[in-house]
């Protein structure tokens, strides 16, 4: 693979903290190798502004390997940027070229409020999982794993539903900001087990009463999430979510606990 | 102070039964009386607070990341180690036991090891109870795989996200002990200090990283969980926050640090492409699996690697290692593939890359796959296709990110690797509790140092951090705090808890106050390269000597020319960076002089003076059987300290994988 370098013209949120009004800021920034990640290139320009002895652009990001979920970035209009099935940490340089602009925004939701610049704050999702995303098992309670046996395609399609990294990219690129493709990953994580299946009509009934809480948005099958989501989580999920939701507030057997 | 690592008395194989059956225990209505701060939610904090909730204990529990979930244990790709036997080809307790211990090259307890063998079993029950969707076969009954070091198959996993599937149920288990109020979390903090009372730990001094605000927390006991300090050499595979913070500031107050110099170099990661790498990328152990490590056998080939044929190909692992081939223990790989590119068969642009290729692979799967279907008379091409298929289903989450970093195509080409700091054997000295030899100060998974020795086998890492998370720290925790059932609250405006506070306040301060002229980020790189050229895959007194020079000067740079920007009572990502950074130029220097002192090779230890004829890790047991645990003694100032390590069961040999 060729390697080039390029100069670019960075167009990023800037907002110092939740109260303060943001704005966009332009920034330039030369000799970037087509070999870096999109973070590499941010931060030499915060290496840049740091020099300059002004404030880096704040963002999240930690594991650099699109797993952790940290890092967001809303990039020409796209969450995570233009690459499919992958996390902003993990798109390359070599998709731009010299003379570039880009756009960078971040998550844009009220169930996510701006802490500064491209930070936000998505504890609504840490809480919509104390409603219910968990299988209630305490440490030392578990029989033998083999004692149960799990049809293969059925324990494939739970690990595909688990592989989310909450990151958030679903929420930000639905225009009604629902959090349902979330939901729907965990909600079918554990229904898809024979394990989760105790609690199951009171765990979806509880999540989805807390995703409403959060202020997410309503679900109108639009499909952006599907589309945008880093790992690919599908949109029969939210299909599965909806089923399980009417079965549950139906059977009349759910609780609120 | 003589360190005693309170080993259970009796055979090896009832040390811990026994040590449960008499342990003392804290009654119900004293366990919700009784506070602990848990910091860290990677696998050992979360499954350690998520359990300690559920018995009742009051935990608050602080990581620096936005949400538990994304603590870097979600990284982990390969699988978890059990002693399950589930394959029937001769696992047992004992040979997961023996298999760790000889791959931590005779360099850590056996009681440790014993205990962690022998839990490893109830870690994959308690998992799939909480709705870990581990692999399985058609049968519906979990799969296993191989993984290096070890002749067995007793690796349990989930593709190549085990860690994060596992990390998620500790995760999920914690959230269910949040909303029940038992535990209390505090995302984006960052802990600063330990508090000390009446020589106990008492709680600590935590940053709202958000406000920027210090913030005072009792516990009764504070646990350390906070991972392992590769970030020392600026490139590893670690997180971008990963930090030695936490466990720097209890080594301040006391706390010795066990084998310092013990580092993990994963052989299998993604090249340095260029001076803007902020990371390396690991690519699993499981790869070598089926994955063949080759060079051309030519000295500075330039052909590319379809191009070189079968017979002028080096695959130096199979060659040295007959009985282990590509599947040796990871410090052996690591060193093996520096000496091929040390001695000039070297791939890639930058000539620091061997490759690990899958075309073989890919062919036997396929034929495998024709030969299921019953096709016949099929051509190369269509086998190749099967066999990609299978490979995918194997490895496809692992081959994409390849493809992503580097923008090769690792079905068709070899890809290229090299050894990359990964983990760190050393933590915290602890004994048979987990506790340090501060009292009320515990230190969980890889923040300890023990159970690996010098070397950590593949899979071990997820199994240690939950081992002592979900089943070590309930019972050896209430075994202590049974004595402190009297002891009530104590109030955060006492002397210490305000004394540690302005510490803490002072040394932002400082920091802040310096402006000089040089980032943070400059100083990490300048500290990585030190580190990894002198401290690294192979050290020699005279490189040791210079680092620690060059590591002091350093130092006083940092504390004269740091250039941090923003303000102290706002969210100021460049300000924790600086912290950190500072404790990492004083924990290198440790390293430096751990790495010195041991005039041995072991294990992720390579001491060039100390090797066999044909390179191999030439171990001083009559001089260096022991843990070297190093006590602070003010700046630059550490006193040795040593626990001799007896074996009882096992004899110690040269560790041979040929």
């Amino acid at each position: 693979m060729e390697h080039y370098n390029m100069n670019l013209t960075l167009k990023v949120w800037k907002q110092k903290n939740k109260n303060e009004k943001g704005r966009f800021e332009t920034f330039n920034v030369k000799n970037i190798s087509s070999e870096m990640s999109f973070l590499e290139m941010f931060d030499v320009l915060n290496e840049q502004l740091v020099a300059e002895g002004k404030e880096p652009i704040a963002f999240d990001h930690d594991c650099r390997e699109g797993i952790c979920g940290m890092c967001s970035m809303y990039i020409n209009g796209r969450a995570h940027g233009p690459w499919h099935h992958t996390t902003t940490c993990q798109l390359h340089m070599r998709e731009y070229k010299d003379g570039d602009t880009i756009v960078v925004e971040p998550w844009r939701a009220n169930a996510f409020p701006v802490i500064k610049d491209l930070v936000v704050d998505r504890t609504s999702f840490d809480r919509i999982i104390q409603a219910g995303g968990y299988i209630s098992v305490n440490t030392g309670n578990a029989v033998d794993a083999n004692a149960l046996p799990i049809d293969k395609q059925r324990a494939d399609e739970s690990f595909a539903a688990a592989t989310c990294i909450g990151c958030g990219a679903c929420v930000a690129a639905c225009p009604n900001a629902s959090a349902m493709l979330f939901v729907s990953a965990k909600v079918s994580h554990l229904a898809l087990l024979p394990q989760g299946e105790p609690e199951r009509k009171m765990r979806v009934v509880n999540m989805i009463e807390q995703m409403d809480k959060e202020g997410f948005g309503s679900c109108t099958n639009i499909g952006a999430c599907e589309a945008e989501c880093p790992k690919g989580i599908s949109l029969e999920n939210i299909a599965r979510l909806n089923r399980e939701y009417i079965g549950a507030t139906f059977s009349g057997s759910a609780q609120h606990e | 102070m003589t360190l005693n690592s309170k080993i259970p008395a009796g055979p090896l194989e009832t040390k811990w039964e026994k040590y449960k059956s008499t342990c003392k225990l804290v009654n119900p209505a004293n366990k919700r009386q009784l506070e602990v701060i848990v910091i860290g939610t990677g696998l050992a904090g979360a499954s350690a607070a998520a359990s300690l909730g559920e018995m009742g204990y009051k935990v608050k529990a602080f990581c620096f990341q936005d949400s538990p979930r994304r603590a870097h244990s979600i990284a982990a790709q390969g699988g978890i180690n059990a002693a399950k036997n589930y394959q029937n080809d001769g696992d047992s307790t004992y040979r997961l036991f023996y298999d760790t211990i000889k791959g931590g090259d005779y360099r850590s307890r056996e009681g440790n090891v014993y205990r962690l063998a022998s839990v490893s079993s109830n870690i994959i029950d308690q998992c799939v109870a909480q709705g870990v969707p581990f692999a399985r076969e058609y049968g519906g009954l979990l799969s296993n795989r191989s993984f290096g070091g070890t002749q067995v198959q007793r690796t349990f996993y989930a593709a190549g996200q085990t860690g994060q599937q596992l990390l998620i149920g500790a995760y999920q288990a914690l959230e269910r002990q949040i909303a029940l109020g038992n535990v209390k979390m505090y995302s984006r903090h960052e802990m600063l200090e330990i508090v000390m009372i009446d020589g106990k730990a008492r709680g600590i001094i935590a940053r709202d990283l958000v406000s920027g605000k210090l913030e005072r927390h009792f516990g009764h006991a504070v646990l350390l969980c906070s991972g392992g300090y590769g970030n020392v050499f600026y490139l590893s595979t670690n997180a971008m926050g990963s930090n030695v913070t936490a466990i720097w500031k209890a080594h301040k107050q006391g706390a010795y640090f066990g084998n310092p110099c013990y580092t993990q170099i994963h052989p299998t990661c993604i090249p340095v492409s260029g001076d803007h790498q902020s990371k390396l990328t690991l690519m699993s152990e499981s790869l070598r699996n089926d994955g063949r490590i080759w060079v051309p056998k030519e000295k500075g080939d330039t052909r590319k690697p379809n191009e070189i044929p079968e017979e002028e190909r080096d695959y130096y692992l199979e060659r040295r290692y007959p009985a282990f081939g590509n599947l040796v223990p990871r410090d052996v790989a690591s060193r093996a593939a520096k000496e091929r590119c040390d001695a000039g068969y070297g791939v890639g642009s930058s000539k620091q890359a061997v490759y690990l290729d899958f075309a073989s692979a890919i062919m036997r799967y396929g034929k495998v796959e024709a030969g299921k279907k019953g096709v016949e008379n099929v051509d190369d091409a269509t086998i190749k296709q099967m066999g990609d298929e299978v490979v995918k289903e194997k490895y496809g989450n692992l081959f994409e990110m390849y493809e992503k970093i580097t923008g090769e195509d690792p079905y068709k080409v070899p890809m290229r690797i090299y050894p990359a700091v990964h983990y760190t054997m050393g933590g915290l000295w602890v004994d048979y509790e987990l506790m340090t030899n501060v009292p009320g100060l515990y230190s969980l998974g890889e923040a300890n140092f023990s159970d690996h020795g010098a070397n950590r086998l593949g899979a071990s890492a997820l199994m240690q951090g939950l081992a002592d998370g979900y089943f070590v720290i309930p019972y050896t925790l209430g075994n202590n705090l049974a004595d402190d059932i009297r002891t009530k609250a104590i109030p955060t405006d006492h002397p210490a808890f305000m004394a540690a506070e302005k510490e803490v306040s002072d040394r932002i301060n400082r920091l802040m106050n310096i402006k000089g002229k040089e980032s943070v980020e400059s100083f990490h790189k300048r500290l990585g390269k030190i580190m990894w050229d002198k401290c690294g895959m192979a050290r020699n007194a005279k490189g040791l000597q210079e680092a620690i020079e060059e590591i002091k000067a350093l130092r006083k740079e940092f504390w004269s020319n740091v250039f941090i920007p923003g303000d102290i009572n706002e969210y100021n990502p460049e300000l924790d960076k600086a912290g950190r950074v500072a404790d990492f130029i004083e924990l290198g220097e440790l390293m430096c002089v751990d790495a010195l002192h041991r005039n041995e090779s072991c294990g992720g230890h390579f001491r060039e003076e100390y090797q066999t004829e044909d390179g191999e890790a030439l171990r001083q047991d009559d001089q260096y059987m022991y843990v070297a645990a190093w006590e602070y003694k003010g700046d630059s100032n550490f006193e040795l300290h040593k626990e001799e390590l007896n074996y009882e069961v096992v004899h110690p040999s040269q560790r041979s994988y040929k």
